[in-house]
Parts: C-alpha cells; structure tokens; sequence
C-alpha cells in the first residue's frame, strides 16, 4: 500500500531535498504534502491522510518537538509516526523528541541512505513494475 | 585546549562534511586566522545565525552573489542564475547545518548551546557589528575560484562565573579563553 508523507521544515530547501530523496529511496509513497513549521504541519494533518511525518525541530511559531507533543496526545495522530531530521546533536533535544514519542532521528547534513535506513521499518518498499 | 583551536578544527570539519554530503562537493579550507569585532564592509551575501547557553556568540557564513547561486543550483539541482529567495533559503540552510555540527562539537566542552534561526543578508557596501567583545574565528574554504568565508564568535556569558572557574581551587574549567 502506498503511504502518505507529511515533510516539515521551516527550510523550502530542505523540502525539496527530501521531496527528492524520500522518491529515490524505492518506498511506496504516494504523495508528499509539505508544511514550514508545526501549526502548518497540524492543519495538514486535519485535512490530510499521513502515514508519516518527517520533521525538523528548530523552527519559528511552533517547532517539532511541540508538533509531536501535540501528535502524541491527539487520538487521531497518536499512531503516526515521527521521524526528527535535525541539525540537533546534543542529548537535550533529541532526548527529548524519543521521551515524546519519536520514531528515530537522522542529524543534519543526511545522505539518501540514511533517510532510507531509517524509513525502511516504517514505510513499504514499492512493488516492482 | 583553546576554545579557538576547537571552533577552528570544528568549523574545518563541518564545512567539509556538509559540502560533502548536501552539495557533493569536496571543499579546501585555508588556515584559520582570527579577526575583530570593528565593523567590517560587506558585499554579497552574508548570513548569520546565534548562539546562546552558558557560552554566546553568532556564527556567519559569507560568499559572492556568484558561490551563492552555485551552491543553490548544486544542493537542490535546479537552475540558479540571480540572488533570489530559493538561493538565500539554501544559504541559510546551509549556515543551519554547518553551525548546527559546530555547535554540537562545542557542546562537549561548553555545555548545552541553543541554535537561532538564521538571517541571510544580501546587498552591496553594508558593514556589520557583532555586539561581543570575542575576536571571530575565520576560516576560508575555496570551491574552484570562488571563497566561503565561515567565522564564529563565542566567548562565555558570565566572565566572572568563568574566571571563578579558572581560580577557584576546588573545581577546573577544561578550556582557556
């Protein structure tokens, strides 16, 4: 079945990369909304079907780690997961988005095998042609 | 070990690694040099992005309108012949990710640092100020022709809490300043 990807990134740049990546990686993925902070990203989540959110967490009006809080205590959203794509390293913040509920991290700069390592339990490869 | 000798190997290292893996470019870097606080007359574009915890200062990456669209036509693979919104997105992006791997090394000695959002500037003859008192740590990276310039500034927030460090007998501080 193909999935519905939520990419969140106060960055137009970092979207389209991963816009890129995330089709290169050989998952079924159906379409890839875009949303450039976390009260963008909820009301995409209110009008779309999501399989999966990828998400930044420094960003202006509400960042990722307060769009996850509010993913995990909704019951609609609770079961999607969250990947945290983040040029934070340090224990604090990514410590953090696990504690929440986070489904994994890739730090910032990623290749496009990271991003597929980490997206291979999560998403369905696509059938072959 | 000099706080300066940390930020110029850290600044060595997470400039190569992004250039490597986002742009796909291999970058030299030149040796590091210090630099004061004057107002210094800009041209291009210029981006800067702060540092906060228990140690502050600003990071900044500058090159020409011309490295700044390379950079941009490189990293989204797209076609970028002027200074528009889509190429000050990736330098921002760009000074986020090299900053942000700058930041993660200097937390092992200094201690947990918040990352701002960058600001990217692009303009002709305009000077900046960094309000601090610390000399930039400057490195420049040459891609071809063309120079990056990343630099960064930080000294400790509480001197007198740092030099109670530095004197006081019972407790050390790993860093000289």
């Amino acid at each position: 079945m193909e999935s519905n990807v939520l990419v969140v990134d106060d960055s137009a740049a970092i979207r389209k990369i991963l816009q890129r990546v995330l089709r290169q990686t050989g998952m079924a993925i159906h379409t890839i909304h875009e949303a450039g902070d976390g009260q963008e990203a909820l009301g995409v989540l209110g009008a779309q079907k999501v399989d999966l959110v990828l998400s930044d967490i420094n960003m202006p009006k509400m960042d990722g780690l307060q769009l996850l809080a509010s993913m995990k205590s909704s019951a609609i959203w609770r079961q999607i997961p969250v990947v945290m794509i983040t040029t934070e390293g340090g224990e604090t913040k990514v410590g953090e988005a696990v504690k929440l509920g986070a489904a994994g991290y890739v730090r910032k700069p990623f290749t496009a095998d990271q991003i597929k390592e980490k997206l291979a339990g999560i998403l369905e490869p696509a059938l072959p042609l | 070990m000099n706080v300066n000798s940390i930020i110029a190997e850290s600044i060595s290292r997470s400039t190569g690694q992004v250039f490597s893996t986002m742009v796909g470019v291999e970058i030299g870097a030149g040796r590091p040099f210090g630099e004061n606080t004057a107002p210094q007359a800009n041209e291009g574009v210029v981006s800067f992005i702060g540092l906060a915890g228990a140690w502050a200062g600003t990071g900044s990456l500058s090159c020409s309108p011309e490295l700044a669209c390379r950079i941009c036509a490189q990293m989204l693979l797209c076609e970028a012949t002027a200074v528009n919104e889509e190429v000050l997105d990736a330098v921002a992006e760009l000074t986020n990710m090299i900053i942000g791997g700058v930041k993660n090394d200097l937390e092992q000695h200094v201690g947990p640092l918040g990352l701002s959002i960058p600001t990217v500037v692009y303009g002709r003859n305009f000077r900046t100020k960094s309000a601090g008192n610390t000399d930039w740590v400057v490195m420049r990276f040459q891609w071809d022709e063309e120079i990056l310039v990343v630099k960064l500034c930080l000294e400790p927030k509480e001197q007198a809490a740092h030099v109670f460090l530095h004197t006081s007998p019972t407790q050390s501080c790993a860093l000289d300043v």
